[in-house]
């Protein structure tokens, strides 16, 4: 945070945040929703390269936008007509979302700007994020490595892959 | 200062959340607030403790599980659709067709 492109970078990032959640949850269209979705997490992924997590960047990228998103856009266009919009919403659950939001945000923000010297705070210079750091805290089995973890996810992964099949089969 | 962004992507998906009818855009605000909490892991870890990685692996494996529930749920609501024939919440009220 301490160059003025850095600040620049930061606003931009900020605004695309804020501008596209709100739209992709206010917009009639579903599938205008599912691209502004997309724009957020192209925001997220250039938040992760504006803290040096270049991995989390990639595989935000990878796997959100390339994976996720294609999937959402597949499910809409099976499920639905092209074009066709959302039925307005009542006014009671416009306002029970708004009130509920509006609470949560509330509360999170007041924690967060009592504690208002930490937005304010300078970037320490990075550690080592390399993806040889990466690869040996994910393989690694002593006490603070994430074998187990890793392990756990991919045997998860697995069970998602037979869920997806069982549950979309044709019977 | 990434924390304000992050916090409002998370009332906007409680709010979509909550009023959106249609289960796809329910997902769709469900990705939102699941971000805003990768953002969170991300920049706690970043800017309190530099030197490690524990936040950034938090996130990966985040995203990881993200994507296997966002398959799952895909899946369900694609298999509804076609014994259903909806996607709306308020119209589908039956549990075994």
């Amino acid at each position: 945070m301490e160059s003025v492109g850095n600040i620049i970078l930061y606003f931009i990032i900020a605004l695309a945040i804020i501008v596209f959640s709100v739209l992709a949850v206010t917009t009639r269209k579903i599938l205008r929703s599912a691209t502004y979705l997309l724009f957020v997490l192209f925001a997220t992924a250039l938040v992760y390269f504006q803290l040096d997590f270049e991995f989390l960047g990639a595989v935000q990228i990878a796997v959100y936008a390339g994976g996720i998103l294609v999937l959402f856009v597949f499910a809409i266009m099976l499920t639905q007509k092209p074009g066709k919009e959302a039925e307005p919403l009542t006014s009671q659950k416009r306002v029970m979302g708004i009130s509920a939001a509006v609470a949560g945000v509330a509360v999170c923000s007041y924690a967060l700007f009592s504690y208002g010297q930490f937005c304010a705070q300078k970037l320490l210079p990075a550690g080592d994020y390399s993806i040889e750091q990466i690869g040996k805290a994910l393989l690694n089995s002593d006490k603070f490595g994430l074998l187990l973890p890793f392990e756990a996810v991919s045997v998860l992964l697995l069970a998602c892959i037979i869920g997806g099949v069982v549950v979309a089969r044709r019977r | 200062m990434y924390l304000v962004p992050s916090l409002i992507m998370f009332g906007c998906g409680i709010y979509g959340f909550i009023t959106r009818k249609n289960m796809i855009a329910i997902l769709i605000s469900l990705e939102l607030m699941l971000n805003s909490v990768d953002i969170n892991f991300a920049v706690f870890n970043r800017y309190l403790f530099p030197n490690q990685m524990d936040g950034m692996f938090f996130a990966l494996f985040a995203i990881a599980i993200a994507a296997a529930e966002t398959a799952i749920a895909l899946a369900i609501v694609i298999n509804v659709f076609r014994i259903a024939k909806k996607v709306d919440i308020n119209q589908i009220s039956k549990l075994k067709f």
